[in-house]
């Protein structure tokens, strides 16, 4: 029994983590081996990030029990944590824009500050595991591939026994999921352990020797993932079979053009901004058109474009429904008949301290007679509609009328999406549709897109998320650095051609097609 | 002993109303605990400072009379700062409005007509707006930093009232004191009596603005812009508002009724233009505004309120012959109270013995 | 010649208070905090330094009280903004007019009193030359300071681990607070320190630019100052070009009045408030170099979660 403990590198015992009323870990344990790749598997809010808080010390325990090697330890901040030899790459990364990367680096390491030494530790650490970086570069100006480099090249520089990545996939192309994979198994073939956390079944089934699979805050199992399927893992994950999303438009026959890119050009408008290059596309009225990509490649700023948050240059580089818009603001273009959903569910869709009846307010007023008479807000009609959307989009809710930002980001983003297709809008632009969301609201949300897209509406989706992507589409498109690839039937695109062209296979081709024009 | 935020779920409605009270009793106590260090009965002191202001008549009227400019800035700034306007130069609109309507008994000291008292409340008006749309422009053209340049323009317009008060507008039949004719008849504000009190027109204005101001906010697709802006500026442009025409709304708004507050101070209390015609009403009134909960309505209470501290300072000149700046004291320490207590709106303070929280049993 | 001499001598002890106060908020604002109080503590620095120095005789008391009253303000707004997560603006304004308020009483009875100045550090040698001498060798100990202090602010910023941990406090308080570092306490030290230079800057006001009490005799330098660190895009050798600029401006409308040109005192007088806001409008406008130097997290509440 002695000897069996002494084989663990991190023992984590009956943890217990209260947040007011919410136990988000409930006498957790977990084990990890030296060498060995560990998956974190469960759903948005079963824990993960909650736990490796903990394990990192940026959270302190109400109750549980940290062993290393053997050792009854307390980790009392992310200092000690990084002590131990614990290294952690953030999903939302821990940078610092305006710093370069060695300082940025620098910030992570104990002992004396010299800049020039650690730079140069930095060029050789980074090219001997494939990682190359330009110490002196501004963290503002990279890729999010990049920034992940300097996530884990400032881990490496501490020489990890354990390293926690979570979610590392998330923001990366396949291509550069692979070579990410090829760094992680050298790094436990050297003998460091790696706490993977994933939503990713297939990910965890390819690279990982152990996971444990965490739902409501409870250990629902430990297993060996090479032994386990996707579909075996999902139940395990959501605790019963996952809602499949129905009848999928696809074989739909589509329909007029509803909604169209024509050579739409939008100059960048600061220093972090993407320019957007000449994108064309028809959406047709049926169909769901999906665009896929990595996160800061153009996205927000093609739906400012076609929401009409900022204009463009001429008219008719979009057109709803026949009508040129390119200069229309957006309560215009929702006068047309156009409905727009953006990522970011509190601050940009909903206002979080208005209650919901003010959030619907808020797209509609321009559009929807009932809630503005003369100018004068009429209560009754928005609370009307708030009652109706939250009613057939199961947004649940404490109170009758609560503020948006005491909504969980499931039920808030439900809310916000039904208080679009509440309008039926003969063309919907949705960015992000299910980011952040559990499964439930995920299953929900979708279906009810599709059932959109199947009433005759022209359906437009910005995703990250390529099985979200392959379970929505008809038809895929890529864009990478401002540029929109062509469009593919979603059955005929493999995922490999999509990494090609989300690393930007089709940028080339483009610009030479600009430049024959 | 550490000290913990909880974040609520939700605004608590009961602090919401409980804060600026509690910010209030904070106030007298600490006021009490300082005419005690100064050697004073306590409760005389507070009693003449808070209380007695509202004993007479008199007093009464005085207190309305400096509440009217307060509740007139203070229902502008609290709609301005619900959109994160940040105009802290009401005081440079007040004087700006003072001098433009004033403008017109210098250059007509005959002129006695309704249309006088029309046209110098517009004009003052006027004067306010002028002056506040500077800073409008610098933000919405230059994205200049609107707290910092209406604050600059404070300074300018008060020293060039100061020059046109020692020059070219002064009294002839002045014995060279800086100041203007003195205003007469119509170039002044009519009084209304009320019971035994006698109101002037200003105090009507104020109450007017104040209310037409909160059904704005309350019930109108205007009001709802300014909250969403003030909220969350990026929702605001999804809703198809635009910030420069918020930016321009509140500082037109703001700086107009800080005009008004303006010509009416000048056309009543004081009579005419002289170097100093506000003891800092554009500033006491970022106070009102915070203390009125961004209210209009309450900016109203709070203005009364404000007022009883310069009433009161005054009575404890006389009576307790402590200086009369104590005000202004009390006045900064209400506001720091208030700020303090809003923080319980949005959570809820713990204390911890200190040491680490971790490993209590579950 | 001596005309000039003792212009340039005005100008330099007219920057100095300028200084002191924007290096202070200069260092405030890097690490994310924004303390728009900076008037008020120049206000109660002024009065504190001018009646400490009154009442023991000694002008290094009149500075260490400076200080001290500037740091106990300063203390107040950080238990406001970062303990209570009050908005910085508001406080920062609460604070000014407390600060103007508490100086006025307390300068009551200073005021018409004959102050105490500051003496000048005359290097027998040196300051004899001509012209350079008295510019360069016999200033004052608090010009030499300010100078000295911004030269310490630039070294510390841009060359230590220390003021790294502040521009990433300033740039992601997020990221700091993930990897580990205290983000309240770096803002707390930040926002003592601008307290203490403002509360320095006052004292200088009374102890050496006019060694008497006059009340609001800040006259808006603490806003000022706070307009030159924008102006100076948040780099603290710009602080020190800026405020000698500022200064500069201020000094030749007085001596403007003083050659009785015919163009009123007043409007000389509003001289350097005009000049701060053509100068805000300039930089300003010039998006791409207000991007890259701005804090990222400037008047941004942090509350950790645990």
């Amino acid at each position: 029994m002695v000897k069996a403990k002494r084989d663990y590198l991190l023992e984590a015992l009956h943890m217990v983590k209260i947040f007011g009323k919410l136990a988000a870990n409930d006498d957790i344990t977990f084990r990890i081996k030296p060498g060995e790749i560990h998956a974190l598997l469960g759903e948005n809010g079963a824990g993960k990030s909650t736990l490796v808080k903990l394990i990192y010390g940026a959270l302190q325990p109400n109750s549980g029990e940290f062993r290393w090697k053997g050792n009854t330890v307390s980790i009392a901040n992310p200092a000690a944590a990084r002590k131990l030899g614990i290294g952690m790459v953030f999903q939302h990364f821990s940078l610092f824009e305006a710093l370069t990367v060695a300082e940025n680096i620098a910030l992570a390491m104990p002992g004396r500050f010299n800049l020039p030494r650690l730079s140069e530790k930095i060029t050789r650490v980074s090219k001997e595991y494939g990682l190359p970086l330009q110490p002196r570069a501004i963290v503002a100006d990279l890729s999010v591939g990049e920034r992940q480099r300097i996530e884990i090249v400032r881990c490496l520089l501490q020489e990890p026994r354990l390293l926690i990545m979570d979610e590392p996939t998330a923001v990366l192309t396949p291509q550069e999921a692979d070579q990410l994979f090829v760094v992680l198994t050298r790094l436990a073939k050297e003998g460091c352990a790696i706490l993977y956390i994933s939503h990713r079944l297939e990910e965890a089934k390819r690279l990982c020797h152990a996971a444990t699979i965490l739902r409501h805050g409870k250990v629902v199992a430990h297993v060996d993932p090479a032994k386990e399927t996707a579909a075996s893992l999902a139940k395990l994950m959501v605790g019963g079979d996952i809602h499949v999303v129905g009848s999928s438009p696809r074989k739909q026959r589509a329909g007029t053009v509803r909604l169209r890119l024509n050579n739409l050009n939008l100059p960048a408008d600061g220093p972090f901004v993407v320019e957007l290059r000449n994108i064309s596309l028809d959406v047709k009225a049926g169909e769901v058109i999906a665009i896929a990509g990595v996160a800061g490649n153009g996205q927000s700023e093609l739906f400012d474009a076609i929401s009409g948050e900022r204009l463009l240059a001429r008219d008719d580089m979009i057109c709803f429904d026949g009508e040129p818009c390119g200069l229309s603001g957006v309560n215009e273009r929702r006068n047309l008949g156009a409905a727009f959903v953006p990522e970011e569910r509190l601050g940009h869709g909903a206002v979080p301290a208005f209650k919901l009846s003010e959030n619907i307010v808020l797209t509609r007023h321009s559009s929807d007679p009932s809630l503005v008479k003369s100018g004068l807000l009429q209560k009754n009609g928005a609370t009307g509609v708030s009652e109706r959307v939250t009613a057939s989009y199961d947004v649940r809710k404490g109170k009758s009328d609560p503020e948006a930002r005491s909504l969980s980001g499931g039920n808030l983003q439900k809310f916000v999406v039904g208080r679009e297709l509440d309008r039926t809008p003969g063309i919907l632009v949705i960015n992000q549709p299910t980011w952040g969301v559990d499964a439930g609201a995920s299953a929900t949300i979708r279906q009810a897109i599709i059932d959109l897209a199947r009433q005759g509406t022209a359906v437009l989706a910005i995703s990250q998320d390529l099985d979200e992507i392959f379970e929505i589409a008809t038809r895929i498109a890529v864009i990478s650095r401002g540029q929109l690839s062509q469009t593919y039937l979603a059955g005929e695109i493999s995922l490999q051609q999509i990494g090609l062209l989300m690393a930007g296979a089709h940028e080339v081709e483009e610009a030479r097609h600009a430049a024959s024009a | 002993m550490r000290l913990l935020l909880e974040k609520r779920a939700e605004r608590s409605r009961r602090m919401t109303i409980y804060s600026p009270l509690i910010a209030v009793g904070l106030t007298l106590l600490t006021g009490a605990i300082v005419f005690a260090l100064l050697g004073l009965n306590p409760l005389r002191a507070l009693y003449i400072y808070f209380i007695e202001p509202l004993t007479s008549t008199w007093s009464i009227e005085q207190l309305i009379v400096k509440a009217t400019p307060l509740a007139l800035i203070g229902a502008g700034l609290a709609v301005s700062f619900r959109a994160n306007v940040w105009n802290i130069g009401a005081e440079g609109q007040l004087t700006a409005g003072a001098i433009l309507g004033g403008s017109i008994p210098v250059f007509f000291p005959q002129w006695q007509s309704p249309l006088a008292l029309v046209l110098m409340l517009s004009l003052g008006v006027l004067g306010g707006m002028a002056w506040a749309s500077i800073p409008a422009v610098l933000k919405n053209r230059f994205s200049a930093n609107e707290i910092l340049t209406s604050l600059m323009l404070v300074y300018v317009a008060q020293l060039i009232l100061d020059w046109l008060v020692r020059g070219p507008w002064r009294d002839p039949q002045g014995y060279n004191f800086p100041k203007t004719v003195s205003f007469s008849g119509w170039q002044l504000l009519p009084q209304f009596s009320l019971g035994p009190l006698y109101i002037n027109l200003g105090a009507i204005l104020a109450l007017a603005a104040a209310l037409a101001l909160a059904f704005l906010m309350a019930r109108t697709l205007k009001g709802f812009e300014i909250r969403v802006m003030g909220n969350s500026p990026r929702a605001g442009r999804f809703s198809g508002f635009s910030r420069p025409r918020t930016v321009w709304f509140c500082f037109l708004l703001a700086g107009g009724l800080a005009g008004l507050a303006g010509i009416c101070e000048v056309m009543s209390t004081v009579g005419q233009l002289q170097p100093s015609i506000s003891p800092g009403y554009g500033f006491t009134a970022i106070i009102v505004a915070f203390l009125g909960r961004l209210n209009p309505i309450g900016a109203l209470v709070a203005a009364l309120a404000l007022a009883i501290s310069y009433l009161g300072g005054e009575a404890a000149q006389v009576a307790l012959g402590i200086s009369d700046k104590i005000a202004k004291v009390f006045q900064g320490i209400l506001l720091f109270y208030i700020l303090a207590c809003d923080t319980l709106i949005l959570y809820r303070v713990k204390f911890l013995k200190s040491g680490s929280p971790a490993m209590r049993p579950a | 010649m001596n005309e000039l001499l003792s212009i340039v001598l005005t100008i330099i002890t007219a920057s100095t208070p300028l200084l002191l106060a924007a290096t202070g908020e200069l260092v405030v604002e890097r690490s994310g905090v924004l303390n728009l109080g900076v008037e008020g503590m120049m206000a109660v620095g002024a009065v504190c330094g001018f009646g400490a120095a009154l009442t023991t005789g000694s002008p290094l008391m009149g500075i260490l009280a400076a200080i001290g009253a500037g740091m106990i303000l300063a203390l107040l707004f950080g238990f406001l903004t970062l303990t209570l997560v009050a908005n910085q603006v508001a406080t920062g304004l609460a604070l000014t007019l407390l600060g103007l308020g508490i100086a006025g009483l307390i300068g009551e009875s200073f005021v018409g009193q004959p102050g105490l100045k500051l003496a000048r550090l005359e290097i027998p040698e040196l300051s004899g030359i001509p012209f350079l001498g008295p510019i360069l060798f016999g200033q004052d100990v608090l010009v030499y300071a300010s100078l000295a202090i911004t030269a310490v602010v630039a070294l510390v910023l841009f060359r230590t681990k220390l003021g790294l941990v502040i521009r990433a406090v300033g740039d992601s308080h997020q990221s700091a607070h993930a990897l580990g570092y205290g983000v309240i306490p770096v803002r707390y030290g930040c926002v003592l320190f601008g307290g203490a230079c403002a509360g320095l800057a006052g004292g200088y006001l009374s102890l050496a630019y006019t060694p008497q009490w006059i009340e609001n005799m800040t006259a808006g330098r603490g806003w000022i100052a706070l307009a030159l660190v924008v102006f100076a895009s948040w780099l603290p050798w710009r602080v020190a070009i800026g405020a000698y600029l500022f200064g500069t401006v201020m000094i030749l409308g007085f001596s403007l009045q003083g050659q009785g040109i015919g163009i009123p005192p007043q409007l000389l007088s509003s001289l350097p408030y005009i000049v701060t806001i053509i100068a805000l409008v300039v930089i300003s406008g010039n998006r791409a170099l207000m991007r890259a130097n701005t804090p990222t997290c400037l008047g941004q509440p942090f509350v950790p979660d645990r």
